[in-house]
Parts: C-alpha cells; sequence; structure tokens
C-alpha cells in the first residue's frame, strides 16, 4: 500500500496552533495557583491532553495520516488514560 | 528487475572483509547473531557472578567476600542478566533472525535503523558496565534501583541508570521496526490470522516494548536529576515520594516480564507442532492470548508493591487483575498440550528444551499465584521465594526458550548440524541442576530466608548448599551445550532438517542475502501438517 498523496498546510494554520499551544501553556502556569486540590493533576492532565491532540493532529500529521494511525493513537490513549486511573486508585485512596 | 542475491549471508561479497563487514551490515540475519553473540559474553558474565554469589552463600557467615561486594555483585548480576540479556533476549535474536523469513519478507522494515539499535544496546550495555570501574564504585542497589536508598548512595549508580536509558532506546527502536514489518512486509496472502505464531508474539512484544519504555526511559532520568539537582520526585528528605518510583518503575518493569516471556512463548508454539507433526491447536486463541498477555500485562504492575504502603483499595485491585493475566498464559500452555496431543512426536533436542520450558514455566507460573494473592505475598514478600519464582519464569522460561530456539534454528543459521546426544546430555545437566538451584530456595523462602542477604542463619544451611551445588551442575549443562554448539562444525544441514511448515524451512541452509528467491504467495494456514 503506497500512500501518494501531499499535504501542505497553510502557515496560518501553524501560526493559530502555535497560538493555541501558547494559550494553554500560560493556562497551565495559571491554573498552579489556584488550590484545586485532587482536582489538580487531572486539570493538568486535561491541559496537557488538549496540547498533545493539536500537536498530534497538525504537526504530526495524524489528521492526513491513514485511519490506522488513529486507531493506535486512540488505542495508546486508552492504555496510558487507565494507567494514570489504576495509579490513582493508589494516591486517592490511600 | 534488480537480480537475485543467491549466495548465503555468512558469505562476505561486499566492500568490507572480516569483522568489519559484520558491523556494518544491515542484513538482518546478521545483526541477529550479532545481538548473539554480545548476549552470550554478558549471559556468561552474569553467569559467573550468580555463581560467585552461590560459593559466598554456601555456608553462613562470610566466607570470601565483604558484604558490601556482595551487594554489588547481586546488583550488576541483575544489571546484566535484564538488561542486556532477557530483555533484548528472543526478540533480538530469534526476533531478528527469524522474523522477516517467517513472514516471507526479504529484510525488516527499516534495516539502518536496526543496526543502530544493536550499536546503541553495546553503547548501553557499556555504559551500564563502566558503572563498576568508574565513579566511586559499583552500585549497590539491586537493578530494581530503588528510591530513596538510589538516590542516597554514593555508588555508581547515575552510570547504570544512564546505561539502563540507552538500553531502553534500543528497545523501543527494535519494537518500531517490527510492528511496521509486520504491517507492511508480510508475503502476500498472508493475512493476520495465516502469520505464524513467533510473529504474532513478537508483534505484542513490539507494542509493549513501544509503549512501556519510555515510562522507565524518564523515571530513570528522574533518579540522575534528583540525584545532581535534588529535585525532590522520590526522596522524602527532598519532598518526593518513594512509591511514585515504585510505580513508575513496574509501570515499565512489570510489561518487561512480558517483553521477555512473549517471545518465547511464541518460540515453542513454532517447536511443538513441528516436532509433533501436528496443527498448533487453537491457533487464534494463542495469537490473541498474546494480544491479551501484552494488554492485560500493562495494568497488573502494583502486585510488586503490596507491601509497599500503597491504599488498600489499589492492592485488591491489581491482585484481581494479576489474576486475569494467568487466563491468557493458560491458554497458551493447554493449546501447547493438546497439540501435543495424539501428535507423531519425535524427542530431538529442541522438543526437549520446549518441554522442560513448559514444566519449569509451570511451576513458576503456578508460585506467581501465591505472589498475586494478598494474603500469601506478605507471607513470602523479599524472600527467596521471590527468586526461585522468578527465576522459574525468566531462566526457566526465557532461558530454556533460548535454549530450544538456538537448536531449532541452529541449521538454519549456520548450515551445520549437531551432536544431538551431547545436545540431550547438556539438557540432562541444565534440567537437573536448574531445578536443584532454585527449589530449595522456595522452600527456604517460605520458611524465612530473605531475598539479598549475604548472611543467614543455620536453618537455612541445607537450602543454600543444594542450591549452590545445583548452581555448578548448571554450570556443566552451560558449558556442554555451548562446546556442543560453537566448538566444531557438524555435519552439512539440510535446508529442513525437522519437517518445519513455516517459510523459513523452504529456503537454503543457511539462507541467501535476501532471503528468498521469489517472494512467496501465502494461500493457506502456516501449520498445515498431513
Amino acid at each position: 500500500m503506497t500512500h501518494t498523496e501531499s499535504h501542505i498546510t497553510d502557515y496560518r494554520v501553524y501560526g493559530w496552533v502555535l497560538l493555541a499551544l501558547l494559550v494553554l501553556t500560560t493556562i497551565t502556569i495559571t491554573v498552579t495557583w489556584i488550590d484545586l486540590s485532587a482536582l489538580t493533576v487531572l486539570v493538568a492532565l486535561i491541559i496537557a491532553s488538549v496540547k498533545s491532540f493539536i500537536v498530534l493532529r497538525y504537526f504530526m500529521h495524524l489528521k492526513f495520516e491513514s485511519r490506522l494511525f488513529t486507531v493506535f493513537f486512540v488505542m495508546v490513549l486508552g492504555i496510558y488514560l487507565l494507567v494514570i486511573v489504576l495509579t490513582f486508585f493508589d494516591y486517592l485512596l490511600r | 528487475m534488480a537480480e537475485t542475491i543467491t549466495h548465503s549471508y555468512l558469505e562476505n561479497t561486499g566492500r568490507y572483509k572480516g569483522i568489519l563487514a559484520w558491523l556494518t551490515s544491515t542484513d538482518h540475519k546478521r545483526i541477529g547473531l550479532m545481538y548473539m553473540y554480545a548476549m552470550m559474553v554478558f549471559f556468561i558474565v552474569g553467569v559467573l557472578l550468580g555463581e560467585l554469589m552461590r560459593l559466598e552463600l554456601f555456608r553462613p557467615g562470610q566466607q570470601f567476600y565483604s558484604a558490601q561486594t556482595y551487594n554489588g555483585i547481586f546488583t550488576i548480576h541483575g544489571i546484566i542478566m535484564i538488561f542486556t540479556v532477557v530483555i533484548p533476549g528472543l526478540a533480538a535474536v530469534f526476533g531478528n533472525f527469524c522474523m522477516p523469513l517467517l513472514i516471507g519478507a526479504r529484510d525488516v522494515a527499516f534495516p539502518r535503523l536496526n543496526l543502530f539499535s544493536w550499536y546503541l544496546y553495546i553503547l548501553g550495555a557499556a555504559i551500564a558496565l563502566s558503572s563498576q570501574f568508574l565513579g566511586n564504585g559499583p552500585p549497590d542497589t539491586g537493578w530494581t534501583f530503588y528510591a530513596p536508598y538510589s538516590i542516597q548512595t554514593h555508588t555508581n549508580v547515575v552510570a547504570a541508570v544512564f546505561g539502563a536509558f540507552v538500553l531502553g532506546f534500543s528497545s523501543i527502536l527494535t519494537g518500531l521496526n517490527f510492528i511496521v514489518t509486520i504491517h507492511r512486509l508480510r508475503a502476500a496472502g498472508m493475512t493476520f490470522f495465516r502469520m505464524p505464531l513467533f510473529p504474532w508474539s513478537l508483534y505484542a512484544t513490539a507494542w509493549i516494548q513501544v509503549l512501556a519504555t519510555p515510562i522507565v526511559g524518564i523515571t530513570l532520568l528522574m533518579v540522575i536529576a534528583e540525584r545532581w539537582l535534588r529535585i525532590g520526585f522520590f526522596d522524602p528528605s527532598l519532598g518526593g515520594d518513594p512509591i511514585l518510583y515504585q510505580h513508575l518503575f513496574w509501570i515499565y518493569s512489570h510489561p518487561a516480564v512480558y517483553i521477555m516471556i512473549l517471545p518465547a512463548m511464541g518460540v515453542i508454539t513454532e517447536i511443538i507442532p513441528t516436532f509433533a507433526q501436528r496443527r498448533v491447536f487453537g491457533y487464534k486463541a494463542i495469537a490473541l492470548s498474546s494480544l491479551a498477555i501484552a494488554l492485560v500485562g500493562y495494568f497488573v504492575w502494583a502486585h510488586h508493591m503490596y507491601t509497599s504502603g500503597m491504599s488498600i483499595t489499589a492492592r485488591w485491585v491489581f491482585s484481581l487483575l494479576t489474576f486475569l493475566v494467568a487466563v491468557p498464559s493458560a491458554i497458551k500452555v493447554f493449546n501447547w498440550v493438546t497439540t501435543m496431543y495424539k501428535g507423531s512426536i519425535s524427542v530431538k533436542p529442541p522438543f526437549l528444551f520446549a518441554l522442560g520450558f513448559i514444566f519449569l514455566f509451570m511451576i513458576g507460573g503456578l508460585t506467581g499465584l501465591s505472589l498475586g494473592s494478598l494474603a500469601t505475598d506478605i507471607h513470602v514478600h523479599d524472600t527467596s521465594y521471590v527468586v526461585a519464582h522468578f527465576h522459574y519464569i525468566i531462566f526457566g522460561g526465557v532461558g530454556f526458550a533460548f535454549f530450544a530456539a538456538l537448536h531449532y534454528w541452529y541449521p538454519k543459521m549456520y548450515g551445520r548440524m549437531y551432536n544431538f546426544r551431547r545436545a540431550n546430555i547438556a539438557f540432562g545437566f541444565l534440567f537437573v541442576g536448574f531445578n536443584l538451584l532454585y527449589f530449595p530456595q522456595f522452600v527456604i523462602g517460605i520458611m524465612g530466608m530473605p531475598r539479598r542477604y549475604f548472611d543467614y542463619l543455620p536453618q537455612f544451611t541445607l537450602g543454600h548448599q543444594l542450591s549452590t551445588i545445583g548452581g555448578f551442575i548448571l554450570l556443566i549443562g552451560i558449558i556442554i551445550m555451548l562446546v556442543n554448539l560453537f566448538s566444531k562444525k557438524g555435519v552439512k544441514a539440510p535446508d529442513n532438517p525437522w519437517g518445519g511448515k513455516t517459510l523459513e524451512w523452504t529456503i537454503p541452509s543457511p539462507p541467501p542475502v535476501e532471503n528468498f528467491d521469489e517472494l512467496p504467495v501465502i494461500t493457506g494456514e502456516p501449520y498445515y501438517f498431513e
């Protein structure tokens, strides 16, 4: 199977992605000043996940690739999510 | 169309001669052998270190060297055996050599990356071993580098940890290469469910390598950062949490057990149908159980931590999950045994080693149940019972499967046979020596002998002495086996000495450089015996 199509992404899209990442990084830093207690890690993980999603989709071209890669990605995400949930069976209930 | 190369991969016809021709080769078969030679050197060093420990433990009290030296020896024994022998193990050697042959490909998807992985492996091993000779002396933490001791000890932990970090990259790249190879380079007509079961096990293994290894990589870097920059990740005196280290370490290191054992199970699944001359029983169940082991194996790591002080809820959740992983393992064992039932069995050395694997793996697996169970684990945690269980799985499992694979594919690798009688004698010594070495450790473990102790109470003397005698019988077996295989050339091997049905037996022994004159087209199942 060959994949011959090429995709040229507009620079403006990359500009928006950069802006989104900077905004999200600012939010990550800002929320550290707020005491969210048990939710701290959850909020940090959600922001990091959104950032990763944008990077993977645009910078790493997942948007234009075969569906198989998306399936792999979702599977891996599911595994890591479960690993984190299981770890918190210890941290939240210790 | 380019002309097909027909000469054997062992002949040098390229720009370089001698060792350079090997060190610059991107041929998957040569890289497989290069891994094997390096691994054998590490294995022999690891075995000798093990024998040194056994000698010291022959009697209570100090015999030959100090307790600190003993701590250094068991640490480097573990680092060598785990990170440079059994983790790359069967995947690096037989995965590289055989997987492209078994799926009908000319090489792996990224041959240069494959060679690069080997160099990373050698570099990582060299860095890890340098820890013995540089800085403030050999690390004394055990191969697990548990915090906070690994943060506080003055010994050379950083080199060992960084070596393991580099070795991890080698593992990730090999895994990536195998996933892409299996997806992209299978022969025409070879659907996933027509693929032999060794590549299936390598596929499951490769996913663990890619997904789990980065976690230990970053954890080991955190240890270095904590030692050098005093950032409090794990050391309570710096504000860290030592149990976090255990979580992060075992999130990788438990799946790593499956990195070791899954290819071993794959090899056994190749050997048994060939020597029983029978279709493998439950093909799909074995294939899918590899994936199930890889997947469930991710979620059982904290069964190493029942006594660490983690939450009660986490303990029973992980105990439950641990019992689940026994199911796909048992599926494989039942299918192997059923494949042999009413088979036309020929007891040749590879088959003997495969039977040895099943026997030892069963003991290792069943003793694992008492460790996975909360109440009994507390009794035997950190005793020599764990040492025995672990060695039954890793040496009895991975080690015996490695020997089985070596005896099975040796004729294909070198185009020569070996002496069967000597191979059988070697098996006898290995099997008896192994059981005498490790079985008494179950008994003294239940009696309360702690692991990693330099000295012990008099009631454990008999167990230790039997164990030491077993260790030396095992060593004799290893020597006989290696001399038999590598001391002199045997008679020329036929292309298919065992009557196997998979693709590697359809090409000459040793295989030509690009494996197949014409790429095969697959029309049926891989184990079709009349």
